[in-house]
C-alpha cells in the first residue's frame, strides 16, 4: 500500500519505524523446491571431465560393464548450485538460531577461522600414506591435541581415531574386551553395566562387542541407584560405561564410590564424557579413578556438527590400557614426529588411517584459542548459562525439572511438559515442532521416556543473556498457546518450510520410499 | 458411551462408586458426577483433530450430553429402560446392565467404543463387548488399575483420533479390586480379562543423533532371553500383555486369562488356580527344573499378589525365589518413574525373601537390576 | 582471561553480565553451582595446557606456521591410492557443505531442517542410482565401517558364523573388519591368485558349511576388477549365504553395478565423489540393497523416505520406521546408530548431480583409460614389473620393482623430485594409483624418473 497523496512536508515521526514486538515474526525459507530428479534437461551437465589423453581401456568382461547409464540427473552448474543454496536456507544450524534445544548435543559456536584452516589445501589435500617427512605439521596438531586431552582428562593416552562419540565408545568397549582377553578374562567377565540415563550407545556398542548388559535406573532423587549396582557387579562384571553429569544433568557426586565399586569386582569404569561441557578445567575422569574416558570433539570441542557428521571423538586410557589403543599412535622422538603402527596388543583399526583430521585441526585451533583459563570460562558459563534458562523456564505454566528439586544443574537440563499434557493434551513433540514457528526447536529425549513429555535443553557458553531470554519468551508463549488455543500448537508448523508430515507410510513396507527408484517403482507404479 | 456415576465415589473418600448404595452414600456427602464433563473434554480432543463427526452414542447422561456438548452431533442408539428400577439411585443413574446393554448396542456398528468410566465400567464392558470391537477408556472412575484408559481424558481423545488414521490394536489388562474389601481395610485386585485397545506407541521420531537402534518396547528379545535360560524346563507364566507376547513370540498362544504352564517349549496347562499349579510345579515326574516368569501389570508395577494370585506362596517356595524371573519391557520399567516394584503375595515373610534388587529381563542379554519390596 | 577479558567465542563472559546473571538465579559465584562436585574430585591447579592465542590474528599465524609444514598433494606429484584418492573436487561441491546452514545443523526435525533431509534423502537416491538399488542409508562413518555392518547384517540374515573373504582387502580394513564382526562371526580370508579370486578355494571355504557371507571387493585393494566376481555371488547363493560387495562408486560410470551381478549387499566410501582427502580423514560410508523387508530391517543406520505432507505437492522426509514391522522382533539389536558423516553424503549428492550420467561415464574411461596407460607405460621400465597385467584395472594397481632399490629407496629418491611413489606394500612392492586428475604428462614424468631410479 503506497501512503495517500503528498501533502506537505514529511515529518520526523513518519520516519520513526515502531519498536519490534516482543517475539521476532519468523519465517522459514519456502522455496517450495522440487526433488532434484524433477530438475535436469537432457544433455546438459554441471561439471566438465577431463578427456582421456591417451587410448581407452577395454579390458573389463562384457558382464561387468555397465549397461544402462545411471538414471542422474543432467543439470547445468547453476542450477545444482541453486537448488542446495535452496536447501540449505531450509535448515536452522547454530550459526542462525538460538540452538540451546538439543539438550547432550552441545551445540556450541563453531569458530570460522577454524573452518578456513581445514579448507587449506595442505589439510585438505593431504594423502593419509605421504611420507612421515612431508606432513609433520599435521602430526604436530595430532601429536598436542592428545596430550591436551590427556591433560584436560588426568588419562596418560587418548586416541584420536574414533569417527564420532559413539565410534569412541565402541572403541572403548573394544579395548576393554581386548583387556580382558589379554588376561584370560573374557568368557568369565561378559556383563557391561550402564545407566538408563547414558547415552544408549553405551548398552548398544557393548551388546555390539558380544557383552551382556544390565542397566541401572536412577533412584527416587534421580541418582543412578548405587545399592543397584551393589546388586549387579560380581565376577562377570566387565565394566560400568556411565555418563556423569548424566542427561537430567545432576552431578553424581557419589561417581568416585560407583568406581571403586566396580575396581573392587575386579571390572574396568569407563566414563562417556559427552557432557564435559560443564566440568573442563573442574574436574577430570582421572580424579573420580576411570580407567577410560571418551569425548565428543564435535560438541565440547566446538567442531561443527555438519548435519550429523563428519564428527569426532576421542578415547583416553589409562596406562594399563595404552597397549590396546587403536593403531596407528602418533609419536615424537624429539625431532620428528612419526606414526606408529607396531602395536601386537592394539584393536587394530576403528576407521580408515588416522581420524578425521580436519576437526582435529578444528579442536586443536579450538583449544589453541582458549588455554587453560578459557577452558575454564567455557565451563563456568555453560553452567551459569543452563542455571539461568532453568530459572526462566520453570517461570513457564505447565513445565517442570524433575529430580533433585532446588539443586543446581550443570550444563542441561531434562525438563517435563506432563503438567502441561495433562491440562491440555498437548505433547512435548508439539512444543517442540511449534517452536520451529518461531526460528527454533528443542529435542525430548532418548527412549524409552523415563521423564514423561521431556525436553532437553543445553545452553553452552555461546549464547548471550537476551538469546537465552528470547529461547525462554518463545517457550513461554507457545506453553500459553497451549493453554488457550492448543489447536493452534497442534497443527504446526505453520511459519516453516513445510506443513505436517503423514508420517504413516514410513512404517509400511508397501509405502516407504527410501529412494527416487523405489519412490518410482512402488508409488508411481513406474 | 459414559457412566454417568463413575467417580462419584472418589471426591468424597469412598474407594469406588460399584453398587447403587454406594452411589446414593456418595451423593448424600455432596459427590457430583463428573463423568460427562470429562468425556466432552475427550470428544473436543477428537473432534480438533479429526473434525465435525456423527457420533454415535446412548441417551442422556449417557453419552448424548457429553457428545452436544463437545459440539458434536449424537446418533443416539440406545435408550435406557426408563422404568424405575430398584437398582436406581436416582433418576439419573444407571446401572451395569444399561452399561452392559449399551455398549452391546454401539459395538455392532463403529470401529472404535470409547468408554467414559473406572474399572467397574471396563469390566462391564469386558462382559459387553469381550474382543469383538476396539474400545478406549476415557479416565473417570476413581479406580484405575486397568490399562484400557488414556492417561487423561484429551489423551484418550487424541489416541481415540489415531484409529482414523493407524489402525493397530493391542490387548490391554481389565483389572479390578474387590471395593468391598478395600472398603474394610483389605487390598485384593484380580485381573478380568483382556480389551482390545488401540496401539500408540511413542512415535519414535526424534531419533536425533545417538538413539540406539534397540526398541524399548520389542518383546520378541525378552521371549528369546527368557528361552535361552529356561531351555527345555517348565515355564510358569503370569498373566499380563507382557508375557502373553512372550508366550507368542515363543510361538505359544496362551489363553488371555490367568496363569499359564509352558513345558519344553509347549502350552502345557492353561488358566491354573494355585492348587494346580502347586501340584505341577511340586510334579516328582518333571525333571526338567521350573521357572516361573511375571510382569509387572495393573501400573502400580505389582509384581506379584495383583492379578496372579494364583502365584501363591506355597508355589513360590515351591519353585524357589532365584527361578522367579521378572520380564518387562524398558518404556514399562521407565514409566514406574523409579518407583519400585511391589510385592504382595500375602506372605510378608516370603516378600521379604523375594525383596531387593532383582533382575528383570528387558531383552535379548539386556536386564535391569531394578528394586523390588513388600507392598 | 577470567575478569576483564571477554572471550569473543562467550558472550557472556563480560563481567557486568555474568554479575547480572548470577543475581538473577540468586548465586553469589560459579562455585555455587559445582556444590555437588565432591572436593576431591576437583581440580586443585589450572590445567597445564600451552598459552592460548590471545587474538584471531596470531591464531592464524600459529596455524600457519605447523601448516607450512606439510606438503601437500598439489605440491607433489602423488600416485598415491589404496583406500583414499585424489580427485578433483568440484568447487561447486564445496560451496555447497561450505554453507553454515548446512555446516553447523545437527538434528532438527523435518520441520525446521526440511534441506538436510531432502538433501540426504536426494544423496540416497543419486547413490541407488548409480547402485541400481533401493535402499540407501543415511551414511555411516567410513568404508570399513560400512563393510563391518554389511557382513553382520548378512549375519543375522542367514543366522550363520562364517564370512568368506575372496578378494585382496586391506590389512587395515580386514583388521576392523575382523575386530567387528568377533563377537558372532568368523573370517575366514581366501588368499588371492594373480590378484584374483581363488574360485576353487573360495568353493572349498563355502564348502565347509555354515556361511553368512561371501565378501569381494571391486576393485579390490589391488585395483582388480575381478572377472570372478559374478561366479562368486553364484557360488555364495548355491550356499544359502548372502554375497556382500564393497564397490568404488566413482568406477560405476564404466563397470557394472554390483546389484547386476548378484550382490544382495553393497558397501564402500564416497570418498571418491567428491569429499577431499584431509590426510584420510574425509570419508562416508553407503550400504544399499533391495528394498526386501528382511533386508531393510536389519540396517542399524538411518533411512530417511519421502511423504506426503498436509498441503498438496510438498515433499517431506521421515525416518523408515522399520521398527515397527512384522521384522521387528530385534534379538540381537542391531549395533547403533549415532552421528557419523552425514555432510560427507551430501557432498556425494552435489558430486553426482554435477557430473551426471555422462560425467559418470567419463571420469569412469579417463580413469580406467589412465591406469592402463600407466599400468603398460611402468611395465615397459627395466626393473619395474606390473604383476596381474592382464585384468582389468581401476586407479590401483601393483608395481614389483626387481631392480637393485627397495620401495623406501625408490620413494625416497621420488620425494626429491616432489613426486609421491606407491605405498610400499614390502620391499619390492608398491601401490600405485592414478585418476583423472593426472595427465598424460604426469605419467611420462613418472614413467621417465623411474627409469632413471628404479635400475
Amino acid at each position: 500500500m503506497s501512503a495517500p497523496a503528498n501533502t506537505g512536508p514529511v515529518s520526523i515521526e513518519d520516519a520513526r519505524i515502531a519498536p519490534k514486538p516482543p517475539l521476532r515474526r519468523f519465517h522459514q525459507a519456502r522455496w517450495d523446491e522440487p526433488l532434484l530428479f524433477e530438475l535436469g534437461t537432457p544433455g546438459t551437465r554441471g561439471v566438465a571431465v577431463p578427456a582421456p589423453e591417451v587410448p581407452l581401456d577395454d579390458s573389463l568382461p562384457e558382464a561387468l560393464r555397465r549397461k544402462q547409464a545411471p538414471g542422474l540427473p543432467e543439470m547445468s552448474q547453476l542450477h545444482v548450485l541453486r537448488h542446495y543454496l535452496r536447501l540449505s536456507q531450509e535448515n536452522l544450524g547454530v550459526d542462525l538460531n538460538i540452538d540451546v534445544g538439543q539438550g547432550t548435543c552441545t551445540m556450541k559456536y563453531s569458530p570460522k577461522v577454524n573452518d578456513r584452516f581445514v579448507r587449506d589445501h595442505r589439510v585438505s589435500e593431504l594423502h593419509p600414506l605421504q611420507d612421515d617427512s612431508t606432513v609433520q605439521g599435521v602430526l604436530e596438531v595430532m601429536y598436542h591435541l592428545e596430550k591436551m586431552l590427556a591433560e584436560i582428562s588426568g588419562m596418560d593416552r587418548v586416541s584420536l581415531q574414533p569417527g564420532a562419540g559413539s565410534a569412541a565408545i565402541y572403541t572403548n568397549i573394544a579395548m576393554i574386551r581386548a583387556y580382558f582377553a589379554s588376561r584370560g578374562e573374557l568368557e568369565q567377565r561378559d556383563e557391561v553395566i550402564t545407566t538408563i540415563f547414558s547415552h544408549p550407545s553405551n548398552a548398544a556398542c557393548a551388546k555390539t562387542a558380544g557383552f551382556k548388559v544390565i542397566t541401572l535406573y536412577p533412584d527416587a532423587d534421580g541418582y543412578p541407584d548405587i545399592e543397584a549396582l551393589k546388586a549387579a557387579v560380581g565376577p562377570r562384571t566387565a565394566a560400568l560405561m556411565i555418563t556423569n553429569p548424566e542427561d537430567t544433568g545432576i552431578f553424581n557426586s557419589r561417581i568416585a564410590e560407583f568406581v571403586d565399586i566396580v575396581h573392587e569386582a575386579g571390572g574396568l569404569c569407563a566414563y562417556d564424557q559427552a557432557n564435559a561441557n560443564g566440568i573442563l578445567g573442574i574436574t577430570r575422569a582421572r580424579a573420580a579413578g576411570f580407567d577410560m574416558c571418551h569425548f565428543n570433539l564435535h560438541k565440547t570441542f566446538s567442531t561443527p556438527h555438519a548435519c550429523g557428521g563428519p564428527a569426532a571423538g576421542a578415547s583416553g586410557v589409562s596406562d594399563k590400557l595404552v597397549p590396546f589403543l587403536p593403531r596407528p599412535t602418533v609419536e615424537f622422538d624429539g625431532t620428528r614426529y612419526y606414526l606408529d603402527d607396531d602395536r601386537p596388543e592394539s584393536v587394530g583399526k576403528i576407521r580408515p588411517f588416522y581420524g578425521v583430521v580436519p576437526n582435529l585441526v578444528r579442536a586443536y585451533a579450538w583449544v589453541m584459542s582458549l588455554g587453560a583459563e578459557g577452558l575454564r570460562e567455557v565451563a563456568e558459563i555453560a553452567v551459569l548459562n543452563n542455571n539461568y534458562l532453568m530459572k526462566k523456564i520453570l517461570e513457564i505454566r505447565g513445565v517442570s525439572a524433575p529430580y533433585a528439586e532446588g539443586k543446581r544443574r550443570i550444563e542441561q537440563v531434562r525438563y517435563s511438559w506432563e503438567e502441561l499434557h495433562k491440562d491440555t493434551g498437548v505433547h512435548s513433540e508439539e512444543i517442540g515442532v511449534r517452536a520451529a514457528d518461531f526460528g527454533t526447536h528443542y529435542w525430548t529425549s532418548h527412549h524409552p521416556y523415563v521423564v514423561p513429555e521431556p525436553m532437553t535443553l543445553e545452553p553452552t557458553e555461546s549464547y548471550s543473556r537476551q538469546d537465552l531470554d528470547e529461547y525462554a519468551a518463545i517457550l513461554a508463549e507457545v506453553a500459553r498457546e497451549a493453554y488457550e488455543d492448543p489447536e493452534t500448537v497442534r497443527s504446526a508448523p505453520h511459519n516453516s518450510t513445510i506443513h505436517q508430515i503423514r508420517h504413516e507410510t514410513l512404517d509400511d513396507p508397501k509405502t516407504w520410499a527410501v529412494t527416487w527408484r523405489a519412490y518410482r517403482r512402488k508409488i508411481l507404479g513406474q | 458411551m459414559v457412566n454417568p456415576v463413575a467417580g462419584l465415589g472418589g471426591r468424597v473418600g469412598l474407594k469406588g462408586s460399584d453398587g447403587p448404595d454406594v452411589q446414593a452414600r456418595a451423593r448424600e456427602l455432596g459427590a457430583v458426577p463428573r463423568a460427562s464433563e470429562r468425556a466432552a473434554a475427550a470428544l473436543e480432543e477428537l473432534k480438533a483433530r479429526v473434525g465435525a463427526a456423527v457420533v454415535l452414542t446412548a441417551a442422556g447422561p449417557m453419552g448424548e450430553d457429553a457428545v452436544r456438548a463437545a459440539g458434536l452431533e449424537p446418533d443416539v442408539r440406545y435408550t435406557p429402560d426408563a422404568s424405575d428400577g430398584p437398582d436406581r439411585a436416582d433418576a439419573s443413574g444407571t446401572t451395569a446392565a444399561d452399561t452392559v446393554a449399551a455398549a452391546r448396542a454401539l459395538a455392532r456398528h463403529v470401529d472404535l467404543l470409547l468408554f467414559a468410566g473406572g474399572d467397574g465400567t471396563a469390566r462391564d464392558v469386558l462382559d459387553a463387548v469381550g474382543a469383538s470391537v476396539p474400545v478406549l477408556g476415557v479416565p473417570t472412575g476413581v479406580k484405575m488399575h486397568s490399562a484400557v484408559f488414556g492417561v487423561g481424558p484429551r489423551a484418550a481423545g487424541e489416541v481415540a483420533a489415531r484409529v482414523a488414521t493407524t489402525r493397530a490394536f493391542t490387548e490391554a489388562e481389565v483389572m479390578d479390586l474387590d471395593e468391598e474389601a478395600v472398603r474394610s481395610g483389605r487390598v485384593s485386585a484380580r485381573l478380568y480379562g483382556h480389551l482390545l485397545v488401540p496401539d500408540v506407541p511413542v512415535r519414535v521420531q526424534q531419533r536425533k543423533v545417538g538413539s540406539s537402534a534397540a526398541d524399548p518396547y520389542a518383546v520378541g528379545g525378552i521371549a528369546a532371553e527368557l528361552a535361552g535360560r529356561v531351555g527345555a524346563g517348565q515355564l510358569v507364566l503370569g498373566p499380563g500383555g507382557t508375557t502373553r507376547a512372550v508366550a507368542a513370540a515363543l510361538g505359544v498362544d496362551v489363553p488371555v486369562m490367568g496363569v499359564n504352564v509352558l513345558r519344553d517349549g509347549r502350552f502345557f496347562a492353561a488358566d491354573v488356580n494355585a492348587a494346580e499349579l502347586l501340584r505341577l510345579v511340586t510334579d516328582d515326574d518333571w525333571t526338567g527344573g521350573t521357572w516361573i516368569a511375571v510382569t509387572p501389570i495393573g501400573g502400580q508395577g505389582f509384581l506379584l499378589g495383583r492379578g496372579n494370585q494364583q502365584i501363591a506362596p506355597e508355589v513360590l517356595r515351591a519353585v524357589g525365589p532365584d527361578r522367579l524371573l521378572a520380564v518387562a519391557t524398558e518404556a514399562k520399567l521407565a514409566a514406574l518413574g523409579g518407583r519400585p516394584l511391589l510385592l504382595d503375595t500375602g506372605d510378608p515373610g516370603l516378600d521379604g525373601v523375594l525383596a531387593g534388587y532383582r533382575t528383570v529381563i528387558t531383552g535379548r542379554g539386556r536386564t535391569a537390576r531394578y528394586p523390588v519390596q513388600g507392598a | 582471561m577470567t575478569g576483564s577479558f571477554a572471550h569473543p567465542y562467550i558472550p557472556n563472559s563480560a563481567p557486568d553480565v555474568k554479575r547480572a546473571m548470577l543475581d538473577a538465579v540468586g548465586a553469589e559465584s560459579v562455585e555455587d553451582f559445582y556444590a555437588d562436585v565432591p572436593a576431591d574430585l576437583r581440580l586443585q591447579a589450572p590445567l597445564d595446557l600451552p598459552a592460548p592465542m590471545r587474538s584471531e590474528a596470531a591464531l592464524v599465524r600459529h596455524m600457519n606456521g605447523l601448516l607450512g609444514r606439510n606438503t601437500s598433494t598439489r605440491d607433489a606429484l602423488s600416485f598415491l591410492g589404496g583406500g583414499v584418492y585424489q580427485h578433483h573436487v568440484p568447487t561447486v561441491v564445496d560451496e555447497v557443505v561450505d554453507r553454515s546452514e548446512f555446516l553447523t545443523a545437527y538434528a532438527g526435525e523435518p520441520y525446521e531442517d526440511h534441506g538436510r533431509f531432502q538433501a540426504l534423502w536426494e544423496y540416497q537416491s543419486l547413490m541407488g542410482e548409480l547402485l541400481e538399488m533401493d535402499v540407501v542409508n543415511v551414511p555411516t562413518y567410513d568404508g570399513f565401517q560400512a563393510s563391518g555392518t554389511a557382513l553382520r547384517m548378512a549375519g543375522r540374515v542367514t543366522g550363520a558364523r562364517r564370512i568368506v573373504v575372496a578378494s585382496a582387502v586391506s590389512a587395515d580394513k580386514l583388521s576392523k573388519i575382523d575386530d567387528y564382526v568377533r563377537p558372532d562371526h568368523d573370517v575366514v580370508v581366501v588368499p588371492v591368485v594373480d590378484g584374483r579370486a581363488d574360485v576353487a578355494a573360495v568353493r572349498a571355504a563355502i564348502a565347509e558349511g555354515d556361511v553368512a557371507a561371501v565378501y569381494a571387493e571391486a576393485p579390490s585393494f589391488l585395483g582388480v576388477v575381478d572377472p570372478a566376481l559374478p561366479e562368486l555371488g553364484e557360488l555364495a547363493h548355491a550356499a544359502g549365504a548372502l554375497y556382500v560387495v564393497n564397490c568404488n562408486p566413482i568406477s560405476l560410470g564404466v563397470v557394472a553395478p554390483p546389484a547386476s551381478y548378484g550382490a544382495d549387499i553393497v558397501c564402500g566410501d564416497v570418498q571418491p565423489l567428491g569429499v577431499h582427502m584431509s590426510f584420510g580423514g574425509g570419508n562416508a560410508g553407503f550400504i544399499a540393497t533391495h528394498d526386501e523387508e528382511h533386508l531393510v530391517a536389519e540396517f542399524p543406520s538411518r533411512l530417511f523416505g519421502v511423504v506426503p505432507t498436509a498441503v498438496e505437492g510438498e515433499y517431506g522426509f521421515g525416518d523408515v520406521a522399520y521398527e515397527r514391522t512384522s521384522f521387528a522382533i530385534r534379538e540381537e539389536g542391531k549395533e547403533w546408530v549415532g552421528t557419523a558423516a552425514a555432510l560427507n553424503g551430501i557432498a556425494a549428492g552435489v558430486y553426482l548431480a554435477l557430473m551426471g550420467p555422462q560425467g559418470m561415464r567419463e571420469i569412469g574411461e579417463t580413469i580406467m583409460a589412465n591406469t592402463r596407460y600407466a599400468m603398460t607405460r611402468l611395465a615397459a621400465i627395466p626393473g619395474v614389473e606390473v604383476p596381474n597385467a592382464d585384468a582389468p584395472h581401476f586407479a590401483d594397481f601393483a608395481v614389483r620393482f626387481t631392480g637393485s632399490r627397495t620401495v623406501a629407496e625408490i620413494n625416497e629418491a621420488l620425494r626429491e623430485r616432489d613426486v609421491f611413489g606407491g605405498h610400499a606394500l614390502s620391499d619390492r612392492d608398491a601401490l600405485y594409483c592414478v585418476t583423472e586428475v593426472h595427465t598424460k604428462d604426469d605419467i611420462d614424468r613418472l614413467a621417465a624418473l623411474l627409469e632413471e631410479i628404479a635400475k
